[in-house]
Order: C-alpha cells, then structure tokens, then sequence
C-alpha cells in the first residue's frame, strides 16, 4: 500500500502559507508580551484568603506607585502580580498592603533588574542563531553524498524551510494569546522554541534519510513515487514517535503546574507542527523543486531527464 | 553465543543497582525487615538525596553587582567578597548556602530556606566590618559572664529574658570590647617573610589617621592581646576545625607601642595562614560596593514542593501513556522497549544523584520531554524490524537488519538535537542550562538503552517460540 502524499500539495501549502501569513500579521500587529525576565520587573505570586477583584487590588497599591500592575488571578483563591522593578523593602510593603484587603501568603517573589534583561535577550537571541547555524550545518553535512537527482544542498533547504514553518507557527500563537490572555514570553518558553528547532529537524532526516536509502536502492527515476513510498514507509514512525513524545507533553500541561504548562504547550505546537511540515511541506517541496528545475532543464535542453 | 546471556544479567544487575540507588528507602526496609527476623546483619543501601534546586526546595536567590571601578585586583577583590558573604550567610544558619562569582563582576547568593529575605539581603548588604579588639579589664568581664549566666538560667526556666535589666549586656563579648580602630583605617594587609626566620609575618598599613590611633591603641595595650575580628568573628579558623565560630580567637600580642603606620603580626603560623589572613584583612579594608540585589528570586517552601510533585506525577502518568501504547502497537517487542525505557528512568535519575545534577523545574522538564523522545529509536528500529520480517527474512536476521538499518536515522536526528543542548547549555541562562543538561544527559542514555538494552533483551527473548507467534512481532 502506497499512500500519494505529494497529489495535494498546493493545499498544503496554501495552508502553511495562510498560517504564516497570520502569524506575520499576528505578530506585526499585536508583537509579542515578553516575561520579566527579558524585560526587568517584578513579579509576584499569592495566594489570598478570599480573593479581592483585580481592580481592588490594583487600587490598594495606587500608593506605591508601581507602573503598570497586571493581576492574573491563578487556582481558586491565587493571584500572579505584575509590576515594575522594586527593592526589598518596598516589596514587604506591598505584601503588608495585600494583607490589609485579604489576608495573603506569598508563593514566590522575582525580581529583574534592567541591566540582566537586556543581557538575557542578548544571550537568548546568540543563543538562537547559533542553534540555526548549527542545524544548517549539521544538515549540510549529513546529506553531503546524496547529490543525484536532487543536490544535498536542496534537502538543507527545505527542511530549514519546514524548520521556519515550525518555530513560527507556535510563536504566532504566543502571539495571539499574549494579546488576549496576557501569555508571556518566559525563558522556558524560549527553551521550548529551541527544542523545537532540533525536534522538527529530527523528523525531517528520518524521511529524507528514507528517501536517499530508496533512492539508492530503486534508481533514481520516478522520484515523485520514491518520495511518496519513503513517506508511506515512514508514515507509522512518525504518528508513533509524536504520539509518545505528545503524551507526556499533554501529562505535563494538564498536571505539571504552572511554570512547565507554557513550556509544555509550545512543544506540543512546535512538535505537532514539526510532524505535519516534514510530511506534508519538506518532502513535497523537495518533489516540487526537483519538477520545477527538470521542466526548466526541459525548456533549455528539450529532453527530459 | 552464551556471551548474550551475561551481558542480560550484567544489564539486569546494573538496572537494580540503579533503581535502588535512585530511590533506597524500600530496599533499605526490606534489608532492615530481613536483618530483623533472621538476625543477619546486611548494611543498608547509601542513602543519597537528590540535589534541588531553589525553585523547588524554596528559598532565596540573589543576583548581585559589585562595583569594581576603583579597584585594581578585580579577582582577587572579588573571591574577598565572595568569602566575606559566604562567612555572613554561614553565619545565618542556612543549609548549604552557595556563594558564586559569576562573570568578572557578578555574584551570586543561593539561601535555600530562607524566608526573612529582608534580613538576608541587609546582612550581606553590609560592606565587611573589621575591627581590632582590646582586653577588658577583668571587673568588665566578670560582669558580663554573670549576666550570661542569668540570661541562660531565665532561659532554661521558660522566661521572658527581656524582663532582665540590661539583658542586652548578655550579648557583648566578654572578654574583648572594640577600639576605635576599624577597617576603616587600614590601607593594606601584605604577608612578607622574617628575613632571619623565614617565617612570614602580615605586614598591616594604616593610613594617617589610622596611624595616630593604632599608636593609641597599642600605646595602652602593651604586652597584652590584640584581637581581630571581621563581622563579629575570629578573622581565621584558630582551631583548626574547619569553620570559624565562637571557639576561635586570633589575638595576637602587643610588643610595643607602634608609630609609622606600619604593623607587622608574627608568630608560628603557615604560609597558607597567613595569607588568608592578609586576604581577609584586605576584604576588610576593601569595601567593594555591592548595593542592592540586581535580581532575587524567592520560592516558598510550598510551591516549590507542590512544583515538584506536580511535575513528578505528570513524568509518572507520561511514562505510563507510552509504555502502554509501545505495548498495543509494538506487543512483544514493544513490552520489551518499555522495560527498557523503565530502566532508563532508573539510570538517569542514578545518574542525577551520583553526578549530582541540582535538578530545578527545569531540569525535570527536560527529563519528563526526554522520556517521551527516549522511545523514539526503538519505533524506528521496530518499524524496519517488521518491514524486514515481512519481506521474509528469518527472526534473528531481520532484529539485526532492524537495528543496522536504522542506525544512521537515529544517529543524525539526536546528533542534532545534541547540538542544540550543547549550543543552550554554553550561551544561554541557568534556567535552560538546567533543561538542556538534563535533555543531553537524557538523549546519551536513551540512546544506550534504546540500543544496547532493546538488543540484548530481543536477543535474549526472541528464539524458536517467537517463529511460531510472529502476531506478536
């Protein structure tokens, strides 16, 4: 049984397309909510006796003139407090203010000076660089000896293309939930999106791979068919290798508490969307390329390849 | 081929080993229930904890800048503060308090614990306080150990001691009072050798007004001792018990009025003493400004064990979920995947505590994301196991073919993510340093157990039976 992946690839494709156009959009109108710690402040996690409404609480602390204060009420009676960067004192009195409205035990406190936010949005963007360059090159030299009919160099391509597709996808979401349900970008989130880039690629070289083992095995004609029988062969580890990986992703959303739920819910977009690109946008855009440059060799030569 | 069958036991032998290891008390009961009944006396398994980290034990963490403009030994100014705060923090009775430089300027406080911070932060706060201690005259003393003595007795009977008149004097030191002379006052502290002797000595330099007043002060304590304390505590261990505390007193004696600026300590002390003692005496004299904490991070005590536990039993449920599925779709060899994937749980978390790995939130989410990739090579190698079984070849040949053929997938797609941990674990912060250290760690063990154990257990289960029930391949 062979499964005909590439028949509908122009779908596919209007789909990622349409999904990394709103992300852009996404992003180019509502940008992203970055965490304290890339942007210095304090943060404050409660829990109150009866919870007062946000806007009392906001109103409590007018006095202490803390910029902007955003309250994201947490469980049944908790509360996750937001506000610029204050010393130690101030912090107390804050607290003793809490109480005042309802008695209040503090779950954690975080405060980020200015100077270590700047310095952590540097070491997170070197971070990220280097991890594309060293994918790029990894890729490049794991398929340097295929070169017939497709060159090692388009494989590279494409699967950094579906790597593109994977990373933006979820943060596009980040995106849209920073807007509308004040999701921050926190540093596990970021550990979240290189991990991703690393998984996504993982997939796409166990089909590519599949693919240059046929290649060598069938011949190079019919590469189209090679592709689509290298995907249907690959086909069960894929739906297995995510499901497994998914399952503890999920288990740790829904029961890993609050720091890991973000962290967990970006693996599982990134991983779900890095499973659907290297069938459904690496390998057809891998047929794609190689009908397009033979039809042009066709037009230069008249002969087919 | 009986070699296989060693190599099972050995595997099976290391996987106990590691299971206990990882978590002792059960076995710890049983050889206890056992030393019991027969009267044997096995030895218990080492108990050893897992290190955690703040987030989830609770406590403190402070991130500090030191000013190191007007200072022209930066290294050495800063393993100065460094010792001074890691002294101040001992003194406040925190469990295993880390003290680390981080960068040229940076320090790093962790107080597990802790939950005063405020106090925490003004004690570190406090730029190092030196001071050079005369005798007091025995009337002094005598009174000040009689109001000790009826502090202690109010203690021990339950009362309020803060009923005593002058309870306070109670806590001066009885048999020192300080000088005018602080750290203030001292430009600098060199150790330099006797050029009869040999010995070194630590050559002290005032500056001029703590020139007129250690003349002072030595002028009216001729022939009597001298102590010197830093933040309240012997300047070195005396003793030699590893820890400077109320037992350790270094006071050296006054030989003769001292003028000139300059003061030279002997005595029978090593080079090593010496030194430290110098260094000490300069992290007195040098006030490298710290300020306020650029960065602190506390954690209840609460939420940090809820985090862990939350986290736990989500791993747990995990592990779960994909052991049962290996077992529906992959049956017999997938049964024997799942055992392997248990025994790597075990080597990991072993492995966690002999390293150890302080394990954060982090941390455990790396290893909880590594459970579920550890599987990853076993789907692939069975995958082309049964394209091989179906293509007819026999049992042993297409395990072999399985594993051969899938290697270089298996290879290049964890090369590459061990590329990206190892880019996270040298750029990035503690935080994803934490989770990539525990997903790389993860990644080389999977591997073996995926590999290696899956192997030698397919090698060892599969035989003859297996030709006639292949469903369950």
């Amino acid at each position: 049984m062979q499964f005909n992946f590439t028949k509908y690839s122009i779908f596919y494709y209007i789909i990622s397309g349409l999904l990394i156009v709103a992300t852009v959009v996404s992003l180019s109108m509502f940008g992203l909510k970055f965490g304290i710690e890339f942007v210095g402040g304090s943060n404050m996690q409660v829990d109150f006796q009866k919870r007062p409404s946000n806007e009392v609480i906001q109103t409590a602390l007018k006095s202490f003139n803390l910029g902007d204060i955003t309250v994201q009420p947490t469980g049944a009676n908790g509360a996750i407090l937001q506000f610029k960067g204050v010393d130690e004192a101030t912090h107390q009195k804050v607290l003793a203010e809490l109480t005042k409205v309802s008695p209040t035990a503090e779950k954690s406190f975080h405060y980020i000076g200015p100077s270590i936010g700047q310095e952590l949005r540097n070491k997170t963007e070197l971070a990220i660089i280097l991890a594309l360059l060293g994918i790029t090159l990894y890729i490049a030299f794991a398929f340097r000896k295929v070169s017939r009919p497709v060159s090692s160099w388009k494989y590279g391509v494409t699967s950094l293309i579906a790597l593109f597709h994977d990373v933006l996808i979820p943060i596009g979401i980040f995106s849209i939930l920073g807007r509308f349900y004040n999701v921050e970008i926190t540093v596990p989130i970021v550990a979240a999106l290189l991990t991703i880039l690393g998984f996504s690629v993982h997939d796409t070289i166990v089909i590519f791979d599949r693919i240059r083992e046929n290649i060598l095995r069938r011949g190079m004609g019919q590469f189209e068919d090679t592709v689509n029988w290298s995907l249907t062969q690959t086909l069960g580890r894929s739906i297995s290798t995510v499901l497994t990986v998914e399952f503890v992703l999920v288990s740790l959303y829904f029961l890993g508490g609050e720091t890991l739920k973000y962290f967990a819910l970006t693996l599982i977009i990134g991983i779900t969307s890095g499973a659907y690109s290297s069938i459904f946008i690496a390998s057809p855009l891998l047929v794609s390329w190689y009908k397009w440059s033979a039809e042009r060799e066709f037009k230069k030569t008249g002969k087919r390849q | 081929m009986q070699q296989k069958y060693y190599i099972f036991i050995g595997v099976l032998i290391l996987a106990v080993l590691a299971g206990i290891f990882s978590y002792p008390s059960y076995f710890n009961k049983g050889v206890d229930f056992v030393n019991h009944k027969l009267s044997w006396t096995i030895p218990h398994f080492p108990e050893k904890q897992f290190v955690l980290g703040l987030d989830l034990q609770g406590g403190v963490s402070l991130v500090y800048q030191a000013d190191l403009s007007t200072v022209a030994d930066k290294s050495g100014a800063m393993s100065g503060l460094r010792d001074v705060i890691e002294r101040r923090v001992n003194m406040f009775g925190v469990s295993e308090p880390v003290v680390q430089i981080q960068g040229t300027d940076r320090l790093t406080v962790e107080l597990p614990g802790v939950t005063d911070v405020q106090q925490a932060i003004q004690m570190i706060g406090q730029t190092p306080y030196l001071e050079f201690d005369e005798q007091r005259t025995q009337a002094e003393t005598d009174q000040i150990l009689a109001k000790i003595k009826e502090v202690q007795d109010a203690q021990t009977a339950k009362q309020d001691i803060t009923k005593i008149k002058d309870w306070q004097t109670a806590l001066e030191n009885p048999y020192f009072k300080p000088t005018e002379l602080t750290g203030k006052y001292l430009t600098k502290a060199v150790v330099i050798f006797d050029p009869t002797t040999y010995k070194p000595q630590i050559q002290l330099q005032f500056n001029a007004e703590g020139d007129k007043i250690f003349a002072d002060v030595t002028g009216r304590n001729i022939k009597k001792p001298l102590a010197i304390y830093l933040d309240g505590a012997s300047i070195i261990d005396t003793n030699g018990d590893g820890k400077i505390d109320g037992q350790d007193l270094y006071a050296p004696t006054v030989e003769n009025k001292i003028t000139g600026g300059k003061a030279v300590i002997t005595g029978d002390m090593s080079t090593t003493t010496a030194n430290s003692i110098a260094s000490r005496l300069n992290s007195g004299a040098l006030p490298v400004k710290i300020g306020a904490p650029i960065s602190q991070e506390t954690v209840g005590p609460t939420l940090g064990s809820v985090s862990l536990q939350k986290s736990l039993m989500a791993g747990l449920y995990g592990l779960l979920a994909v052991v049962i599925f290996m077992v529906v779709f992959y049956r017999f060899p997938g049964l024997l995947a799942s055992i392997a994937l248990v025994i790597y749980v075990a080597l990991t978390l072993a492995i966690f505590k002999l390293i150890p790995v302080t394990l954060t939130l982090a941390g455990i989410g790396g290893f909880i994301l590594s459970i579920g990739m550890a599987v990853d090579a076993n789907i692939l190698i069975f995958a082309r196991m049964k394209e091989e079984i179906k293509s007819g070849k026999g049992l042993a040949q297409s395990i072999e073919e399985g594993f051969k053929r899938a290697w270089p997938s298996i290879r290049d797609s964890n090369f590459n993510s061990l590329i990206v941990c190892a880019i996270l674990f040298f750029v990035a912060t503690s935080f994803i340093k934490g989770f990539a250290f525990t997903l790389a760690l993860g990644i080389i063990v999977s591997l073996f157990s995926a590999i290696f154990i899956t192997r030698i257990f397919l090698m060892v289960f599969v035989g003859k039976w297996a030709e006639k029930a292949k469903w369950l391949l």
